[in-house]
């Protein structure tokens, strides 16, 4: 409000004038907005040669489905990929911060990260921010120690384990695991597991649903499947249900002449006053 | 929101540990159950963690709080042998984590036992609980599923048990204690340290773990 005279200068440090307005507007019953939540089924599991993550392709907002076809898996390394729970900004952000710290230790090393270098920094990251990042991730990859898959919660714990799942749909993820997972499996076999419970997570959890993205992590090579599998393909309808024309018969025809009537205006210059004495 | 309770809870490792010392060296014990809420999210966890070569630790309460000071203890530990050229002492180890336990015990909620062999005073036991106290004990147990077999380890702990004793008396005392408290179950992760090279870790599973009552 300085006006002409003096030049504006914004104040440094930060500004808590909205904390008063937010927590008046709360107390009036104003609802605040809320972070997208992607209600997620994600698994991972290692088979002979490497690992497979999987996860679906649904985004929420409440009840809303936000994005139909979303993508969870996200890359960390050229060797380590991360699937990811909770709230999708969180998970994103987390992920892009920990991508790029690794990228500069594999350049001041080197040599490739380690998966439990990625581990370790996620949870580090998290367990800092004392569980207010919503990110829940499974994260999994090949390094010089073998095939490796860790979960991480949101509060910074984490756990090595040969298959895992994380989201509203793991627990129905989770019985196809535990029921189908078993040691040294083919790729093949992998795959329709992990479909398999990407596939329960999205019929059974409404949090989840669309489609289903795999990505295969094997020594020197990956796999980015998207979509590996369409879960929910729209039927083909059995019939074509419109009239063919004729198919009402024409009884009697009558012919109404219109007649338009037209009005033309014309705009014409207005003569101007002869002023001169 | 509803169905992202599962994994907005904050994980437990609801558990049953114990630790104590044995003839020649010490024992660590406990199950293997970590949950969020009421679902299992870890059924084969690994809660007995290594501190040093020679350092263990059973972690109670909260999986992230107790993770996070495990790892910052090794890593003060580590540095310490690193500068001094000498294996750090369980005492040294047992403080350290009684100093973060201490300082934060409004922040953490994390119940560790402390064991380990070193040189000087041989196999060693520290009970550091919820409030950051430090107590060195013979025999000491920790978690949820503890307080149901305070009894059977009063009335059959020994001291100078030999190793298959000590083995016999952890395990019949922790399948007791995870038949009894629901937030314990899964294996039985035993480890053994002695000195005499590595720590040697066992587990049980199904049937090698005892049944009691019907």
């Amino acid at each position: 409000m300085a006006g002409v005279l003096a030049t504006e200068r914004t104040l440094p440090g930060f500004s808590f004038e909205n904390c008063k307005r937010n927590s008046t507007l709360l107390q009036q019953g104003f609802k605040p907005p809320t972070a997208q939540k992607t209600g997620t089924t994600i698994v991972g599991i290692v088979y002979r040669d490497g690992v497979i993550l999987g996860a679906d392709t649904r985004a929420t907002e409440g009840s809303t489905v936000a994005d139909k076809n979303c993508s969870k898996i996200h890359f960390l390394a050229d060797n380590i990929y991360c699937c990811g729970a909770g709230t999708a900004a969180d998970t994103e952000m987390t992920t892009m911060t920990i991508m790029s710290q690794l990228e500069l230790h594999r350049l001041n090393t080197g040599r490739p990260v380690r998966v439990s270098t990625a581990k370790q920094l996620l949870k580090q990251l998290l367990f800092r921010y004392q569980g207010h990042i919503g990110a829940a991730l499974v994260v999994g990859g090949v390094d010089v120690t073998g095939p490796l898959l860790y979960s991480i919660h949101p509060h910074g714990s984490s756990e090595c384990l040969p298959f895992t799942t994380m989201g509203s749909g793991s627990l129905a993820a989770m019985t196809v695991l535990e029921s189908s997972w078993k040691p040294d499996l083919t790729e093949e076999e992998g795959k329709v597991i992990v479909r398999n419970a990407i596939a329960a997570g999205i019929f059974n959890d409404l949090g989840s649903g669309s489609n289903v993205d795999v990505c295969i992590i094997r020594k020197g090579s990956v796999d980015y499947i998207r979509p590996f599998d369409i879960a929910n393909l729209k039927g083909q309808k059995q019939n074509n249900y419109r009239f063919r024309r004729g198919t009402t018969g024409v009884l009697s025809t009558r012919i109404i002449p219109l007649v338009t009537e037209s009005e033309e205006i014309k705009k014409t210059e207005v003569e101007s006053m002869d002023t001169s004495a | 929101m509803h169905y992202n309770s599962v994994i907005e809870e904050k994980l437990a490792v609801s558990t049953s540990i114990i630790a104590c010392v044995f003839d020649g060296g010490v024992a660590l014990g406990a199950d293997s159950r970590t949950s969020s809420g009421v679902f299992i999210t870890n059924r084969v966890a690994d809660k007995l963690t290594k501190i040093t070569d020679n350092i263990y630790c059973c972690r109670s309460g909260s999986a992230a709080d107790t993770q996070a000071i495990s790892d910052i203890v090794s890593y003060h530990l580590a540095f310490q042998k690193a500068e001094t050229g000498e294996e750090p002492s369980v005492a040294t180890a047992a403080a350290v984590f009684q100093e973060l336990c201490y300082n934060h015990r409004e922040q953490l909620t994390a119940g560790i036992i402390v064991a380990g062999y070193d040189k000087v005073k041989g196999g060693q036991v520290y009970n550091i609980p919820l409030g950051g106290m430090c107590v060195e004990k013979k025999c000491a147990m920790g978690g949820a599923g503890s307080t149901y077999v305070y009894g059977y380890m009063d009335s059959n702990f020994k001291e100078n048990m030999t190793e298959q004793e000590v083995k016999k008396f952890i395990l019949h005392l922790l399948a007791l204690a995870m038949s009894r408290d629901g937030s314990s179950g899964g294996v039985v992760n035993i480890c053994i340290i002695d000195g005499q090279g590595p720590p040697r870790k066992e587990f049980y599973i199904g049937d090698q773990i005892p049944k009691y009552g019907i």
